[in-house]
């Protein structure tokens, strides 16, 4: 059986039937999930079945059709994206979005914009040096100029300057190499850990991601075809022949 | 001195004057292709309106001319202040009542919608102020720095002796062009690299998207942009009435197009390089209307334009658009 933390209590965040378009492509055909306060979910699927666009959907830069999004309750899908950041949502979004010609440190102070606590805001750099050290020596360098990875590691830095609740983690491991992908995941586990940071987590690699999760859904061409606690999912038949490529 | 290095000396003053004011206009175009790829043809006519609009403040005011005492430290600042906020609201709502609603559109439907503003600018302004010259009031006291008694004998301490510097002249009205022109440039620079505010607008022209994502309302980051380029074109337009004390409805057309070309020379999209080419554009100016023959120097200038154009849109210093699409 799934073992939500009942269904007494309020979700961080639901999903309610969620319909989203690309102009006349019905991409999210009535999606539904939730994401309790402290969990890692994961979202697998193949390309193209919707994940990127269940992110996107979220954080508002798209909104949906038909369907409602809640957070903590409150109905949010009409929301305008730079709004939901100082609700507690922020991303790592797919191909990392880095901003090119700013500094790395101006990257990662453009993810705590939101915020005016400064001495704070200082402070959280310097923890997000301490969780990449990498970006501590290229603190200067424009953010154009890291490799794959480190940009990687910028995004999800600039993502946790906003201090988010629930922090949206497209794709990390994309383009990475093997070692990388470790420690990548590595520290997500240590963000929910540590901080308590609520992560909703999109990947391609389901192995891995189902590894650090609690929960996972299934996404197939726009719809959930399964959910469940990631232990059961990694066990399940058809995950492990679709998803972890075995025969 | 030699009467040629004089004539190359005087040359050299009006070019870094010209190049001061094309500036303040080479920014807005700059910044507000920067952020939205919009070719603001507009934009010149908003110098023509901070020249007319100050011109009816003064009118208004009707102070003694030239202006002195507190009329000159006070006075002055608060027209110019008065000139930018009202420029800037003007760019403002031209954005958004004219292009917001484009946003999403093809680019070439604001382009055409930004000329179509631009006329719409010069019809009013021919209405308002009438389709003849406008004489602009020397407001500003005119001395000559270098036929100037203290001067000389300044210089003739230092051993230097410019009483044969009688075709230089480097007035009052020199250097409150450049007090004024280049301190705005430098705090613009500033303002852009190092505020907040100016991250999030270098944020938005990188990827508008991703901005977003960071909860920076991108909507008021254009507003803002705009109301900053007008400002400054507003200031421009006065600073030259000041300084050429005339002017007409379609005096903003022609600083239009040099200080675009100015913006695309240095590279449009780039801050440094807006500078950089106005000051070029004012000194091939200042030297084709000397040596080659004023009515010459579109041609050069169009000629550089299209150049450019051809061979290096992308400008000297590289337009930041160009870069990130590749």
């Amino acid at each position: 059986m799934i073992e939500t933390m009942s269904e007494t209590k309020t979700a961080l965040l639901e999903l309610n039937n969620i319909h989203s378009y690309y102009g006349n492509i019905h991409a999210l055909k009535g999606i539904s999930m939730q994401i309790f306060e402290g969990e890692i979910v994961t979202l697998i699927g193949s390309n193209g079945a919707g994940k990127s666009t269940t992110i996107r959907t979220i954080s508002g830069v798209m909104h949906p059709r038909e369907g409602t999004i809640l957070l903590e309750g409150q109905p949010i899908q009409h929301f305008p994206a730079h709004s939901l950041v100082s609700k507690g949502i922020s991303q790592s979004p797919e191909g990392r979005r880095i901003f090119p010609r700013l500094s790395v440190r101006d990257n990662l102070a453009m993810g705590a914009y939101k915020r005016n606590d400064r001495k704070a805001i200082r402070q959280d750099i310097d923890r997000v040096y301490g969780l990449f050290p990498r970006l501590k020596e290229r603190a200067k360098q424009y953010g154009g100029t890291l490799s794959g990875g480190e940009q990687q590691m910028l995004a999800i830095g600039r993502a946790l300057m906003a201090r988010p609740r629930l922090l949206l983690l497209d794709e990390p491991s994309m383009g990475l190499a093997p070692v990388l992908v470790e420690q990548i995941f590595e520290i997500i586990v240590r963000i929910n850990k540590e901080e308590g940071t609520t992560i909703l987590l999109v990947e391609q690699n389901a192995l891995m991601a189902l590894e650090v999760a609690r929960r996972g859904y299934v996404l197939q061409t726009g719809n959930v075809v399964l959910h469940d606690n990631a232990d059961t999912l990694m066990h399940n038949e058809m995950v492990r022949r679709v998803y972890l490529g075995e025969e | 001195m030699s009467i040629d290095n004089q004539v190359f000396l005087q040359n050299v003053i009006i070019g870094l004057t010209v190049g001061g004011y094309l500036a303040l206009i080479a920014l807005g175009y700059t910044m507000v292709y920067g952020i939205i790829e919009l070719i603001n043809f507009a934009h010149g006519d908003l110098f023509a309106f901070g020249f007319f609009i100050s011109l009816t403040i003064f009118a208004k005011i009707n102070p003694d001319i030239p202006l002195h005492g507190a009329n000159l430290y006070l006075l002055l600042p608060g027209v110019a202040i008065l000139t930018m906020l009202l420029t800037g609201s003007l760019n403002l709502a031209i954005d958004q009542i004219a292009y917001r609603p484009l946003r999403k559109a093809p680019r070439l439907a604001p382009l055409l919608t930004a000329v179509g503003v631009s006329f719409m600018l010069e019809a009013i302004y021919a209405i308002w102020k009438g389709p003849s010259q406008v004489p602009y009031p020397r407001y500003f006291p005119k001395e000559d720095y270098i036929n100037n008694e203290k001067v000389i004998s300044f210089f003739s301490k230092l051993g230097l002796d410019i009483t044969t510097w009688r075709i230089v002249s480097f007035t009052t009205k020199d250097l409150f062009l450049f007090s004024v022109t280049i301190p705005l440039v430098i705090a613009l620079t500033l303002f852009i690299d190092r505020t907040r505010v100016g991250k999030a607008m270098r944020a938005c022209a990188q990827d508008r998207e991703a901005a977003m994502m960071m909860g920076i309302n991108v909507n008021r980051i254009i507003a803002t942009t705009f109301f900053t380029g007008g400002a400054l074109a507003g200031v421009a337009g006065m600073v030259w009435g000041l300084y050429i004390n005339s002017g007409r409805f379609t005096m903003g057309f022609e600083a239009g197009l040099m200080a675009f070309t100015s913006a695309v020379l240095g590279g449009i999209g780039n801050i440094r390089g807006a500078v950089l080419g106005a000051f070029i554009i004012g000194m091939i100016k200042a030297m084709s209307d000397s040596y080659i023959g004023s009515e010459w120097t579109r041609v050069v200038i169009f000629g550089i334009l299209i150049l450019m154009l051809v061979f290096r849109p992308s400008g000297i210093l590289g337009s930041t658009q160009s870069i990130e699409k590749l």
